[in-house]
């Protein structure tokens, strides 16, 4: 749901660009805390494994594909400061070098997904993880990943929605259902993938899994930390 | 480390990066290219042209629409974006992870001096 050039209009464009520059910085500085030396390269190949999945659009319903987009999967993985940075790079690289989004709507694109798709998805699967501790710590983790993995692709649609709404490029109650109808099919995709990954990376270094405690980690990371 | 790692650091960078590089290569000239949910609503709702209308503000894309410029066969040409767009994607990411490690480096320091002082 890359938004082009042409959609959205100054004030959107601007707004989203504050929110997602301003967001970008507090994540450049809180990420110190997510990271050491042994998880750059992590963070170079979970940039890298999203951009590549990122191209493999699925057919959904009637003529209709959709991709992954990875902010939960990022972040489940890196940590979230660590999460939104790859998924800023990937929208990033993708505007720049592949016009794909536009440049006027990158602000918004980030917002969409690595904010609303990205930061308030993940904070929701952490308070339903918590929820769900007695299943055990892997399940509870996988079971969450998958729930808000589709959340994430739904709840970033509707933003975008609203965006379009509020840019007066269509009528909200024209986009949202549409919007929203279409997303919920294509965040089972989204679902699948993460899990699966998850569950991999779990099986072979859980240790590289940030949102797992059960693994050993770094003295900074972990939720709760402010 | 209470968990038994199944495979090495290395080992797991190098499967990762080799899934990456497998999957943009050779899997993504097989995608889909029905258009995608947002393209698909506003071709049926009618705001399409909007995008189609509008001059692109960035207008340097080296490889717009992930098909390498100059290359006809267009199965190829994705796969040559697919490679090269993994390979930035990883530096840049890399590069940008950098930065949080240098401040904290930095927030060490002055942390140890200040300790230092008192």
């Amino acid at each position: 749901m890359h938004i082009p050039d042409g959609f959205l209009d100054p004030k959107n464009s601007i707004v989203t660009y504050v929110a997602s520059t301003g967001t970008l910085g507090y994540a450049l500085y809180k990420a110190r805390e997510e990271l050491d030396e042994k998880k750059i390269p992590i963070l170079g190949i979970t940039a890298a494994f999203i951009f590549a999945a990122q191209m493999l659009n699925f057919p959904v319903a009637g003529g209709t594909s959709g991709h992954f987009l990875g902010a939960v999967l990022a972040m489940v993985l890196l940590g979230p400061f660590s999460g939104f940075l790859v998924m800023s790079v990937v929208l990033l690289v993708q505007c720049l070098f592949f016009a794909d989004g536009g440049l006027t709507a990158l602000g918004a694109n980030i917002f969409n997904m690595g904010i609303i798709g990205g930061f308030l998805s993940y904070y929701l699967l952490i308070l339903a993880k918590k929820a769900l501790s007695r299943f055990g710590e892997r399940r509870s983790l996988l079971f969450s990943s998958a729930f808000f993995a589709w959340f994430s692709v739904v709840v970033a649609s509707a933003a975008c929605s609203i965006e379009l709404a509020f840019s007066g490029t269509v009528p909200f109650k024209v986009v949202f259902p549409a919007m929203v109808g279409v997303h919920s099919i294509i965040g089972i995709g989204e679902a699948l993938i993460t899990t699966v990954v998850v569950a991999i990376v779990l099986q072979l270094r859980p240790d590289l899994v940030a949102s797992f405690t059960g693994a050993p980690s770094l003295p900074y990371a972990g939720e709760g930390v402010s | 480390m209470s968990r038994k790692m199944k495979i090495s650091l290395g080992a797991f960078i190098v499967a990762s990066f080799a899934v990456a590089l497998i999957l943009g290569i050779f899997i993504s000239p097989y995608a889909s290219e029905s258009p995608d949910g947002l393209e698909r609503v506003a071709d049926d709702k009618g705001f399409l042209n909007k995008a189609e209308e509008t001059e692109p503000a960035w207008k340097h894309s080296p490889i717009p629409d992930y098909q390498f410029p100059k290359v006809k066969n267009e199965k190829f040409a994705t796969s040559l974006s697919g490679l090269i767009g993994v390979i930035i994607t990883a530096v840049v990411a890399v590069m940008i992870g950098v930065i949080p490690l240098a401040l904290r480096k930095l927030a060490k320091r002055s942390k140890t001096t200040s300790a230092d002082e008192t």
